[in-house]
C-alpha cells in the first residue's frame, strides 16, 4: 500500500513538473537569466509547492506517523557546513549549463526525449563516481579502526 | 531586469507548483519520506532492503507522467539548447553535486523549505545563485 502511494505520488509530481514548466529547459534557463529576458514562472511553482508542502509537513510531524500507521523518515540534519554549500554550487551549476534538475530530467526522459536520456545517464554516473570516491576515502578509515 | 512576458505563465506553474506539493504530501503522509528525487534516485544506487520498492514506484510514477498526461492531452514542448557534450557535463556536474550536497530542487527546494529547513535554505541559496551565475556567464559573457 505504502508503495503504491509511492507510485501516485510519483505520478502526481511528474504531471505537476510538466504542467508548472519546469520539465521545459528553455524556461528553467529563462528563470535563472536575471540579466535578460527573466521569465519568474519558476517562482510560482516554488510558492505553489511549498504552499501545499508546508501544511504537509506541519500535519505529518504533529501526527508523528503516516495515515497508514508506518513511521515518518525525516531528515535529522541541522548544521550547516561546507559539503552542503559546495554540493550545491555544483548542482546549480550543472542545473543552470543545461536547465535540467533531476526530476524533470527523468520526467523528459520517460517522455522519451534523447537529450534527456544522455542527461540521465550522466546524472547516474555521477552519483556512482561520487559513491566509489567516498567509499575509496571512508573505507580503509573504517578498517583502522 | 526585463520581464519575459511571452513566457510568463503564473497561473499554470503556480497550478503544477501545487501538484507537486500535492505529490509531496501524498508521499510523506502515506509513505512518511520526503519526495528528494536526487535522494530517492542516489538510494537505488546503493540498494539498503527495504529501501527499494518505494523508491522505484515513486520513479515510475514520474517515468509514466507523460504517457498519462499525453492521454489528456498534448505534451508542452521543450527547447534543449544544451549539445551533447553540454548534456554530459551538466549531468555529471548535477549527479555528483546534489549527492556532495545531499539534495536537489525538490529535496532542498520544495520539501526542505516546506520543513523551514535552515540547512535547505542555505542549499537553495546555493544552488540558486549558481545557476543564475551560470546562465549570465553562458548567455551573456561566452
Amino acid at each position: 500500500m505504502s508503495t503504491l502511494c509511492a507510485f501516485a505520488a510519483g505520478l502526481v509530481f511528474g504531471i505537476g513538473l510538466i504542467v508548472s514548466g519546469m520539465t521545459d529547459p528553455g524556461k528553467v534557463i529563462g528563470f535563472l537569466d536575471v540579466a535578460g529576458l527573466w521569465d519568474p514562472s519558476l517562482a510560482f511553482v516554488m510558492g505553489g509547492a511549498i504552499l501545499v508542502g508546508f501544511f504537509a509537513f506541519a500535519l505529518a510531524g504533529k501526527r508523528g506517523q503516516t495515515f497508514l500507521g508506518g513511521a515518518l523518515h525525516l531528515p535529522s540534519r541541522r548544521d550547516i557546513d561546507g559539503r552542503l554549500v559546495a554540493g550545491s554550487v555544483v548542482f546549480g551549476v550543472g542545473w543552470g549549463l543545461a536547465g535540467f534538475c533531476p526530476g524533470p530530467a527523468l520526467v523528459a526522459f520517460g517522455a522519451g526525449v534523447e537529450k534527456a536520456a544522455v542527461f540521465v545517464a550522466a546524472m547516474l554516473a555521477g552519483m556512482v563516481i561520487y559513491h566509489a570516491a567516498e567509499r575509496l576515502i571512508h573505507e580503509p578509515r573504517r578498517r583502522a579502526t | 531586469m526585463t520581464i519575459d512576458w511571452a513566457h510568463f505563465t503564473p497561473w499554470v506553474s503556480l497550478a503544477g507548483g501545487m501538484l507537486i506539493g500535492a505529490a509531496a504530501a501524498m508521499l510523506v503522509l502515506f509513505s512518511g519520506r520526503v519526495a528528494g528525487i536526487s535522494g530517492i534516485v542516489g538510494g537505488l544506487l546503493v540498494p539498503r532492503s527495504g529501501e527499494t520498492a518505494w523508491r522505484l514506484a515513486f520513479v515510475a510514477g514520474l517515468l509514466v507522467a507523460p504517457a498519462v498526461l499525453l492521454l489528456l492531452g498534448a505534451l508542452p514542448g521543450l527547447r534543449i539548447d544544451a549539445g551533447f557534450g553540454g548534456l554530459v557535463a551538466a549531468g555529471l556536474l548535477v549527479g555528483v553535486g546534489t549527492s556532495y550536497g545531499s539534495g536537489c530542487t525538490s529535496g532542498h527546494g520544495v520539501c526542505g523549505l516546506s520543513r523551514l529547513s535552515r540547512r535547505s535554505l542555505v542549499a537553495t541559496g546555493a544552488f540558486m545563485a549558481a545557476g543564475v551565475a551560470t546562465v549570465f556567464v553562458t548567455r551573456h559573457l561566452a
